[in-house]
């Protein structure tokens, strides 16, 4: 039909447009070159030949993974006559509440700086410049005064503004009635129902092998676990990203999975990758920034007291001082709701060509953000790719757990589903929390910000992640909060006050995920 | 292909409600907005370009014009065209929307006037409409121009003379050459949007505050 062909052909063009910047065309660029000395490259079909040539190397999987991961990353391209705003968030009113907030947080920010009279960027002398750098890999042994800073804004914060987003086409009306959402969130979004749950997850079903349940000591390994290391050994000798992508919904080998979630995220560490983060450290050297001393506080406030990840807070340093540096994670606001904060430089206010973004990344750090790198120093010691698994898990998953938007995996659309299923597949509960004044959602939505980081043992939270990786979408998170629910709902039922149902649900290092995801998704009488 | 804008006149939208306006408690459900071509002959409709706000289905009727004869009749070329999967929920809701010659049921040949009715069947949402409606039609097809005569009129083929013996044959020659022209356009014509990286503005990065707008 004529619409999907002109929507394949923008669809192409936008993929090569967005590859033609990227290592993997200039790699392929010089291979192609270098192919010319190759006696059956013959002048005369030359684009057969280097197509067949680059078939036989490998060069075409290569190319192949990177197409599939943009897919992945990047929306289609909406109606031409839509405006780039829309394509961040095509909800109006979404976008009035995500830039309101913005302009609390840059408020928070901006007070802060003038309180503690500290610029928000300094060039170091060059004496700093030099401890620094030889410091540079033990951190977490600097004590500096952070007494003063204040996190810019924690999740409960974050969960106040979302239960006042209100659509104003909506009739909510002064009394209750049909149309009064019982939970905290107000919108009406689309969110799947446990049918429809069942066929997209439809992977963690009953009769299929997984990993967290059918490895256990108790299951002989001949079964399943034996079968599924040998696959996953087939995957990454295939280097097929989209193979590796199914193959992980299952879980992934203890062993395999740093090379999975590299293959998964088209991650290869290349010398210009290495490069690139040294001229990060360059960065993080020679300017300081205000964001730095949050992003320290952060990480002693909370990896650093937690008794997993501790060990790795020099990493946690390392990785997310550079973040604020990148300037490639800018791209990742063309969809993302929210924009990059903007400043000018001193004494140029206003114009144009002295404009700037900060941080360099436009990410302004919260409470618990050195959560989302924590878990991954389990699986990647080297730090530049330590650093680039982070980025793309950020760019892909991450910021939508802490910006506004109507996407499906969205935070908004996350709190609904997991109210939704709360209601519908638990009902005395939902109604028994609610009447004690513990809306389930002020439980369970710090464990949905930080992706359960922090909350989980992290071989459970690793095979959580697997699922992520796995489905392109965090909609898992909802239902693992609700399975938690429905796991201790016999507690739940007798208590009598908020702090009681939060001490009740105050430990998960206990739970295996993977059960609780099964029985709640496929074996529940509903 | 390329498309012109026609010039539309949207009149108000009348709301289709059984019993008094005033009185009854529910809001109606069923809009119809005409659209009218004051200043333009009858047309060939290429595109239906609009905005939508809330709204879930939506009919077109459309009055052609007919032979002088018979006065032209209303006929209905879309029918219940589903704008919100959901239409309690959000989905679909504020999308950009184009509907082509070819979705419609009947010719589309001369557009007098258009008549779209809309219908949200659900309560939940206080109003419904579209938005920035646009109408199109073809564009003008590249002008005729007049030949030279060889090239209109080609002189009938000659035997090709005999191939001198050791030369590869001319036409296959020709395309391999064409193929490699074409090669070097392409990469000419490319350009990366890259950033460079840098974040500061010539070494500098001292700022001021953050600013709101």
């Amino acid at each position: 039909m004529l619409q999907e062909e002109s929507d394949l052909s923008l669809i192409i063009a936008q993929i090569v447009q967005k590859l033609k910047g990227s290592n993997l065309y200039a790699q392929l660029e010089r291979q192609a070159w270098a192919s010319l000395q190759r006696p059956e490259i013959k002048l005369q079909s030359l684009k057969e030949d280097i197509k067949e040539f680059f078939k036989i190397s490998g060069w075409e999987k290569k190319l192949q993974n990177a197409v599939y991961s943009e897919l992945s990353v990047f929306p289609l391209p909406s109606h031409p006559a839509a405006p780039p705003e829309h394509l961040k968030e095509p909800l109006v009113y979404m976008r009035k509440a995500q830039g309101s907030w913005e302009k609390r947080i840059l408020k928070s920010l901006n007070s802060m700086c003038t309180e503690l009279s500290i610029p928000l960027a300094r060039k170091r002398p060059v004496g700093e410049q030099k401890e620094l750098l030889n410091k540079w890999n033990e951190m977490g042994t600097d004590e500096p005064d952070l007494s003063l800073f204040r996190p810019v804004y924690a999740p409960k914060d974050f969960l106040e503004v979302l239960i006042n987003l209100r659509n104003p086409n909506y009739e909510n009306g002064d009394s209750l009635s049909f149309r009064t959402h019982l939970g905290l969130i107000q919108v009406p979004l689309k969110v799947k129902d446990i049918p429809e749950l069942k066929e997209f997850f439809v992977e963690l079903g009953l009769t299929t092998g997984q990993l967290g349940i059918d490895d256990s000591t108790q299951v002989p390994p001949e079964l399943f676990e034996n079968e599924h290391v040998r696959i996953g050994q087939k995957v990454l000798a295939e280097q097929d990203s989209a193979a590796a992508q199914q193959y992980i919904r299952q879980g992934s080998p203890t062993a395999l999975r740093a090379e999975l979630w590299a293959l998964i995220l088209n991650i290869s560490s290349q010398p210009e990758d290495i490069l690139y983060y040294e001229q990060l450290k360059t960065n993080v050297i020679q300017h300081d920034l205000l964001v730095d001393s949050l992003i320290y506080k952060d990480v002693k406030l909370t990896a650093s007291n937690d008794d997993y990840y501790f060990v790795f807070e020099d990493y946690l340093y390392q990785v997310l001082l550079c973040f604020s540096r990148d300037t490639s994670v800018l791209g990742h606001f063309a969809y993302n709701s929210a924009s990059p904060p903007k400043s000018y430089i001193r004494g140029k206010l206003g114009l144009e060509e002295y404009a700037v973004f900060y941080p360099p990344n436009g990410v302004i750090p919260f409470h618990g953000f050195s959560m989302y790198v924590a878990p991954l120093c389990f699986l990647y010691h080297e730090p530049s790719k330590l650093y680039q698994i982070f980025r793309e898990m950020y760019v892909r998953f991450f910021f939508r757990l802490h910006s506004i938007s109507s996407h499906p995996s969205g935070i908004v659309s996350l709190c609904l589903l997991f109210e939704t299923l709360l209601q519908t597949y638990l009902p005395q509960l939902f109604y028994h929390l609610r009447e004690i004044g513990a809306q389930p959602l002020r439980i369970s939505f710090k464990w949905m910000v930080r992706a359960f980081s922090g909350y989980l043992a992290t071989d459970q939270l690793l095979l959580l992640w697997d699922r992520i990786l796995g489905y392109n979408s965090l909609e898992i998170l909802a239902v693992l909060a609700a399975a938690v629910f429905a796991f201790r709902a016999v507690n739940l039922m007798e208590v009598t006050s908020l702090a009681a149902a939060e001490a009740v649900l105050a430990d998960l290092s206990t739970l295996k995920v993977m059960p609780l995801l099964q029985i709640f998704l496929f074996a529940t009488v509903t | 292909m390329s498309r012109v804008s026609v010039p539309c006149h949207v009149k108000g939208t009348v709301a289709l409600q059984v019993g008094d306006v005033r009185t009854s408690q529910g809001r109606p459900g069923v809009l119809v907005i005409d659209v009218t071509f004051p200043s333009v002959a009858p047309f060939e409709l290429q595109e239906i370009m609009f905005k939508n706000y809330y709204t879930a289905f939506l009919s077109i009727r459309v009055r052609q014009h007919t032979s002088t004869l018979t006065p032209p009749k209303w006929v209905t070329c879309l029918r219940d065209y589903c704008l919100m999967p959901d239409p309690h929920s959000e989905e679909g809701a504020q999308e950009y929307i184009s509907l082509f010659k070819h979705q419609m049921l009947c010719d589309m040949a001369r557009v007098l006037e258009l008549r779209l009715i809309l219908r949200q069947p659900s309560p939940l949402w206080v109003s419904f409409t579209v938005e920035e409606l646009q109408i199109y039609q073809q564009g003008p097809k590249s002008p005729s121009m007049t030949f030279p005569k060889w090239l209109s009129h080609p002189v009938p083929c000659e035997q090709p003379t005999p191939l001198i013996e050791g030369l590869p044959d001319p036409s296959r020659v020709s395309s391999e050459v064409q193929q490699m022209w074409a090669l070097t356009e392409m990469i000419r014509a490319s350009h990366t949007s890259t950033r460079i990286g840098r974040f500061d503005v010539d070494g500098c990065y001292d700022l001021n505050l953050l600013s709101y707008t």
